[in-house]
């Protein structure tokens, strides 16, 4: 029981990091139907960025660690908004109107030239980044086995709480993710009333950008390292728990993110370590035998 | 074929070439519709008269050919800029947002609008369609068709057009809701002072309530005249009004 509840904390930290990437796969998904390959690198730099980040904070000599915290997410949020509208600008927008699979294409090329480009300018080697927040407390004992939870637990599932219930009140309440829901819904029609559809995609990046940068942050204090490769399993990780959700579907991508984050920790934690991620995607291969749209996905509704 | 001319154009479509790919839709398009008028083009399927519509929204755009409206060229504008300047779509197949309360769907249809009199223009519309004010809450994909009917062209109005376009709103409804849908129509025409271009298929009720009409056939438009005229035009009672009507 206690092994069982250690587990379970360690899966929802988890899970919360690759919800928060998987967003960004559903939302670009629902709003022009394409798989942005890109999006795991995103969140590798938005990694990056917030190593600088935390370094530049120890040079100034910030101490208070919610301070260093709050503005090396702003920082990290703001770089890797820009890194995702310029991806989508440059590689994507050209080949609107072109055939099925040349953003596809165009997004692993993205992909690519970022590993490549961190790589070249931030080495290969992995990158340590320090113990920002350190300790916890025990949450109980059973059989002289301690539960812990580390302060940096807490700190990765209230950020992911908040971001999340902030980010489903802006596109449930707000005019601007009305707009993004029509265009989702019929995007000639969006256009129709006046929508400007390209500025609407564009903020569709940006903000799955940002919650992304969130993810890397969060991921280089949970890890301590990163390195320019990190971007390529997470990415794929988190588009499997966006699948796994139903692609296009909101609740959809952080159910999915905590279930694959469940699959892993616990198969590593009772099976093998070695075939935690075999399992996360035969888990994904049986629901798409079984529910093709994934957990929460809607049926394709055409329209009369 | 007679060439009407239109003193103060509210739209006009001057010699509109449009391709789908390698196919010709439209093939050399002239028509006008003059302030304050209710225009009807009607027409067979496949004649083109959706694409017309679509191409004086900028999607797809004129190949060749202008379309101008309150005197200034709008061809080569996106579509959400043509919007802006006043013109209002009630597309084929109505297109709600399946997904979204009809209260939504007529927020989103007050897009460009000035957010200060949007409860008013709400008030309205409800005047106009009270169905809708029962059915505020529920999803646009779960009405019926003469409710999604309905609020379409309430989500149209919310923009407070000049100019609205109408595409076949008579199409699969019971001749009762078709019925009331027209009058809606001439209310907003008459009452409203909007300009009303109406694409039909039903082309006894339209050509009854329309100013003056137009009959497009294979992208070309092969007559025009009042209404009344093309009612009782050999022609058009042959191709279009056989078999009775609705």
């Amino acid at each position: 029981m206690a092994y069982f509840t250690q587990q379970l904390i360690n899966a929802i930290t988890l899970g919360a990091i690759y919800g928060l990437i998987a967003i960004g796969y559903t939302m670009v998904y629902g709003i022009i139907g394409m798989i942005n390959f890109a999006h795991g690198e995103v969140f590798m730099i938005g990694a990056f960025i917030s190593l600088i980040g935390f370094m530049i904070c120890s040079l100034l000599g910030i101490g208070s660690a919610p301070v260093a915290i709050v503005l090396v997410l702003l920082i990290a949020m703001a770089f890797t908004s820009v890194y995702g509208w310029a991806i989508e600008r440059t590689a994507y927008r050209p080949l609107r109107g072109s055939f099925r699979l040349a953003p596809l294409i165009s997004a692993i090329g993205v992909s690519i030239a970022l590993q490549n480009y961190v790589q070249l300018v931030q080495g290969a080697r992995p990158k340590p980044g320090g113990q920002i927040v350190s300790g916890g407390f025990n949450l109980f004992s059973l059989d002289g086995f301690d539960v812990r939870v580390s302060w940096l637990q807490i700190i990765i599932v209230v950020v992911t709480i908040v971001l999340m219930a902030g980010f489903a009140w802006l596109i449930a309440r707000t005019s601007l993710g009305r707009r993004q829901r029509a265009c989702e819904q019929d995007i000639k029609m969006a256009a129709l009333l006046g929508v400007d559809v390209d500025r609407t995609i564009s903020l569709t990046f940006v903000l799955g950008a940002a919650l992304a940068a969130v993810a890397g942050m969060l991921f280089l204090m949970y890890y301590g390292v990163i390195d320019f490769f990190i971007g390529f399993l997470a990415g794929i990780k988190a588009f499997t728990a966006a699948v796994l959700g139903g692609i296009g579907s909101l609740p959809g991508a952080m159910l999915g993110g905590l279930l694959i984050g469940l699959i892993e920790v616990f198969w590593a934690g009772y099976f093998s370590s070695e075939y935690k991620d075999v399992a996360a995607f035969s888990i994904l291969v049986l629901v798409l035998i079984f529910r093709p749209t994934g957990l929460l996905g809607k049926p394709e509704i055409e329209k009369v | 074929m007679r060439v009407t001319v239109v003193p103060d154009p509210m739209l006009s479509v001057r010699g509109v070439a449009t391709f789908y790919g390698a196919i010709q839709a439209l093939h050399g398009v002239d028509l006008e519709v003059g302030k304050g008028e209710i225009v009807t083009l009607i027409g067979a399927n496949g004649a083109g008269k959706s694409t017309l519509l679509m191409t004086i929204c900028g999607n797809p755009r004129a190949q060749s050919g202008q379309v101008v409206f309150d005197g200034e060229d709008i061809t080569g504008l996106a579509t959400h800029e043509i919007v802006r300047r006043g013109v209002a779509q009630v597309p084929e197949g109505r297109r709600i947002f399946p997904r979204m309360s009809v209260f939504e769907n007529l927020q989103m249809g007050a897009t460009l609008s000035d957010p200060a009199h949007f409860a008013h223009d709400l008030e309205r519309v409800f005047a106009m369609f009270p169905r809708l004010a029962e059915r505020r809450e529920q999803r646009g994909g779960t009405l019926s068709g003469g409710e999604q009917q309905m609020l379409a062209i309430g989500r149209a109005l919310m923009s407070r057009p000049r100019l609205l376009l109408l595409d076949e709103p008579s199409l699969g409804l019971a001749p009762l809701i078709v019925r009331q849908i027209f009058e809606a129509i001439g209310r907003i025409a008459r009452e409203e002072k909007v300009t009303v271009f109406l694409v039909e298929q039903n082309a006894f009720h339209a050509l009854r309530l329309a100013d003056r009409g137009y009959v497009l056939a294979n992208g070309r438009v092969r007559l025009s005249g009042a209404g009344h005229e093309l009612l009782a035009n050999a022609e058009v009672r042959a191709a279009y009004l056989e078999g009775g009507h609705a």
